[in-house]
């Protein structure tokens, strides 16, 4: 009894650290949470399996962590929202070129009572400066992500600085986007979200859009290919298949038909620069 | 962990002294063993030989669980000279024999195969029937009784095909019934050849299965005689005050 | 109310659910085979034989039964990383390196049990053992058997341990869809993302794999003592 429960043994350790078959026709794609969690990828990934027979492995992290994921060679394509940092990132060769493919846009949530008065506005600066004024709690996700670096540039065009000040009211939490809504729900805060967690967020409790529709708030996706010469291991064909495939226009059309509760999401707008 | 010994252990011959003969099986000369302090043994010096069993008794802490332990290797000598023949393979029966927690005849393919013996059925059914256990070779060898690991004990030291055989008090615990089974196994065992030297307390038993005995007290000898002169004409006051009764350390 | 929500939800037996929960399985019950097939003989060996620096190495071993999960899968990660040593191995974000990392966090529990059960059994079975003559391997060898019940119950313990932790596999698994998604890091996820009635009905069966391995090991433990002795 015990040498077949050792066998037994045996061949599941075995079986699970066999190579699986899929490995060769695999790439990892590290993208953003937010990214992630509004579905889309559940949407594409399908589809692009069914064009080209490579599975797509999607680690879903903050932007930063994204890319430094890339930076380490871990993943094969990086797929993030954030243009200064993914330029900085293919600069200083560690990815080959930065493609467009699409934007979404955040929104400024906060409580029905809305104690900033900033309710049913188009000016997110203007919305920000009320908030800061009356020092009504603001979370912010504090993580290096795509969205918080959002965050950051538009107090800085509002011309404050919480993040260096740490005034009482602005709480960095240093998660991800459901957690940063959460939070915000539970103290009756206002949070910038992207519109796509937004909608999918299934805790609302009072929280409701305050700000939505300024240019500001648009959020420009890039995707790029992690150098190979930078390291050997980086899968570049099947990687530049993904992006290929991404920018096409049937990929692009993909994009373009993902919705949630009938809105669209993301707006495809590859070729327009990179 | 032990002062080294003057000269051996089993099988190198003592330097400057006689080597044991053929009529000697063991031999001790000025031995002493010391454990933390105290003298276990002192001064002890012996010649055990082939035959009939080598009974040793005295009182509590005179010294005879030492005794056997060194015969069997289990301890060095702190001083002195002893020699065992080479080449005798040697079996210990313990006082309160430890079971390993398996059937009994497992324990005693164990002892078959850690001796590089063949462990066989056959083997394993005539070793348990030899001490009558031959229908509880599948129990679990700690759910037997008291008597019955006893009996176990010598099965598995038996397994091993021992010259020489040691036996700790092996009734100390047990009712005279099963007293009178080990008793009658053991002098089968000699019969057939193999040497016993056995400690006990129970002086009927002394009488009855010594060939010669070892009066131990203090950790010296004090008296090395054949059993019936023991018993009948004791030649040392210790040994008459022991046989009374009177001689506690 | 939240909770009957959420085991409803569950219940409805969701393909994807079966997966998570297959893979969760897997993946810790690999990784306590392996941390036992290293820890065992690791554990046996320090019980049994003296060496200059043994109280260090034993004093380390029972620390590292603490060892942080995330603290495991950072070292792992960076291990694993294309960068890292192991890189060419390429299973970083993949199940084997979650079994990898588990392992690591279940062995020095492993071992550092093991080596007390043998350490202890070998004060009994010492002179026995001595006086049949049994050389250092079969010494190991039945120490470890005779200690099987025990071991057992260590390798629940273990696992246990494996499909508790959410901080290793997350790192060194990447919480992949459908790929390296476990039940803590699936619960992770459906929280961060505010599905909390999902997350409390995988957090259920998650506690209710649990609860029966150690039932489990207890009916092992009761069994043991009614038949081995």
């Amino acid at each position: 009894m015990l040498t077949r429960a050792i066998t037994f043994a045996f061949i599941l350790v075995a079986a699970s650290l066999a190579p699986a078959l899929a490995q060769e026709r695999s790439i990892v794609v590290a993208s953003t949470t937010s990214t992630e969690d509004s579905g889309l990828f559940k949407h594409l990934l399908p589809l692009f399996k069914v064009k080209s027979g490579i599975e797509v492995r999607v680690i879903a992290q903050g932007t930063g962590q994204a890319l430094d994921t890339g930076r380490r060679g871990d993943a094969d394509v990086v797929l993030v929202h954030a243009k200064p940092q993914e330029e900085k990132f293919v600069a200083d060769g560690f990815g080959v070129r930065r493609f467009e493919v699409m934007y979404n846009d955040f929104v400024l949530v906060g409580p029905r009572s809305d104690p900033a008065g900033v309710k049913g506005g188009k000016d997110i600066v203007a919305a920000l400066k009320a908030i800061a004024a009356i020092a009504s709690p603001f979370v912010s996700r504090g993580d290096k992500s795509g969205t918080h670096a959002a965050e950051l540039a538009l107090w800085k065009q509002a011309g404050l600085s919480p993040a260096a000040d740490k005034p009482g009211w602005y709480r960095e939490i240093g998660q991800g986007m459901g957690a940063a809504l959460n939070t915000a729900a539970a103290m009756g805060a206002y949070t910038l979200s992207d519109r796509g967690t937004w909608i999918s967020f299934k805790n609302k409790a009072d929280l409701v859009i305050a700000t939505e529709g300024d240019k500001r708030l648009f959020n420009q996706y890039g995707i790029i290919l992690v150098s190979p010469e930078r390291h050997k291991t980086v899968k570049a064909e099947l990687g530049q298949a993904f992006i290929d495939w991404v920018i096409s226009p049937e990929g692009q059309a993909a994009i373009r038909d993902f919705k949630i509760d009938g809105q669209q999401l993301f707006f495809p707008n590859a070729g327009t620069g990179s | 962990m032990l002062d080294r010994a003057r000269d051996v252990r089993t099988g190198d011959s003592a330097a400057g002294a006689a080597a044991p003969g053929a009529e000697r099986l063991l031999w001790l000369r000025d031995v002493r063993v010391e454990r933390g302090g105290t003298r276990l043994l002192d001064g002890v010096s012996l010649e055990i030989g082939p035959g009939r069993p080598t009974v040793v008794v005295g009182p509590n802490g005179a010294g005879k669980t030492t005794l056997l332990k060194l015969g069997m290797g289990l301890l060095q000598p702190s001083a002195g000279q002893f020699v065992r023949t080479p080449g005798m393979r040697a079996s210990y029966v313990f006082q309160k024999p430890v079971m390993l927690r398996r059937s009994a005849a497992a324990n005693v393919a164990f002892a078959r195969n850690a001796a590089g013996l063949g462990a066989g059925p056959d083997a394993i059914e005539r070793l348990l029937a030899l001490v009558g256990l031959a229908h509880l070779g599948a129990r679990p060898a700690r759910r037997l009784s008291g008597g019955e690991q006893q009996r176990l004990a010598i099965a598995r030291a038996l397994a091993r095909e021992p010259a020489l055989l040691f036996l700790d008090e092996p009734t100390a615990s047990l009712d005279p019934a099963a007293t009178k089974m080990i008793e009658d196994i053991v002098a089968s065992i000699a019969l057939r050849g193999v040497k016993v030297v056995m400690a006990t307390h129970d002086l009927g038993q002394a009488r009855r299965l010594a060939g010669d005995v070892i009066l131990l007290a203090g950790g010296r000898v004090a008296e090395h005689a054949g059993g019936e002169s023991f018993f009948a004409a004791p030649a040392s006051e210790a040994a008459r005050a022991f046989l009374r009764g009177d001689l506690v350390l | 109310m939240e909770a009957s929500g959420a085991l409803g939800l569950v219940l409805g037996v969701d393909p994807a659910l079966l997966s998570i929960v297959r893979l969760s399985l897997v993946v810790s019950a690999s990784a306590t085979l392996l941390a036992a097939l290293l820890g065992f003989p690791l554990g046996a060996l320090v019980a049994l034989s003296r060496f200059p620096g043994r109280s260090l190495v034993i004093v380390v071993l029972n620390g590292l039964m603490g060892l942080p999960p995330v603290l495991a899968g950072l070292a792992i990660y960076m291990l694993l990383s294309r960068s890292g040593p192991l890189g060419s191995l390429g299973i970083l974000f993949t199940p084997r390196a979650m079994v990898v990392a588990q392992a690591l966090l279940v062995l020095p529990i492993i071992a550092a049990l093991a080596r007390q059960v043998v350490e202890d059994l070998w004060s009994e079975y010492r002179d026995e053992l001595t006086a049949l003559e049994a050389g250092p391997l079969l010494r190991m060898t039945t120490l470890l058997w005779d200690a099987r019940f025990s071991l057992l119950t260590m390798l629940l313990a273990g696992f246990g341990r494996a499909a508790a932790e959410v901080g290793a596999v997350m790192m060194v698994g990447g919480n992949i869809d459908g790929f390296t998604r476990v039940m803590t890091t699936s619960i992770a996820l459906e929280t961060s993302k505010g599905n909390l009635e999902l997350a409390i009905g995988l957090g259920i069966v998650l506690l209710a794999v649990i609860v029966l391995v150690n039932a489990l090991a207890w009916s092992i433990g009761r069994w043991a003592g009614q038949h081995a002795g």
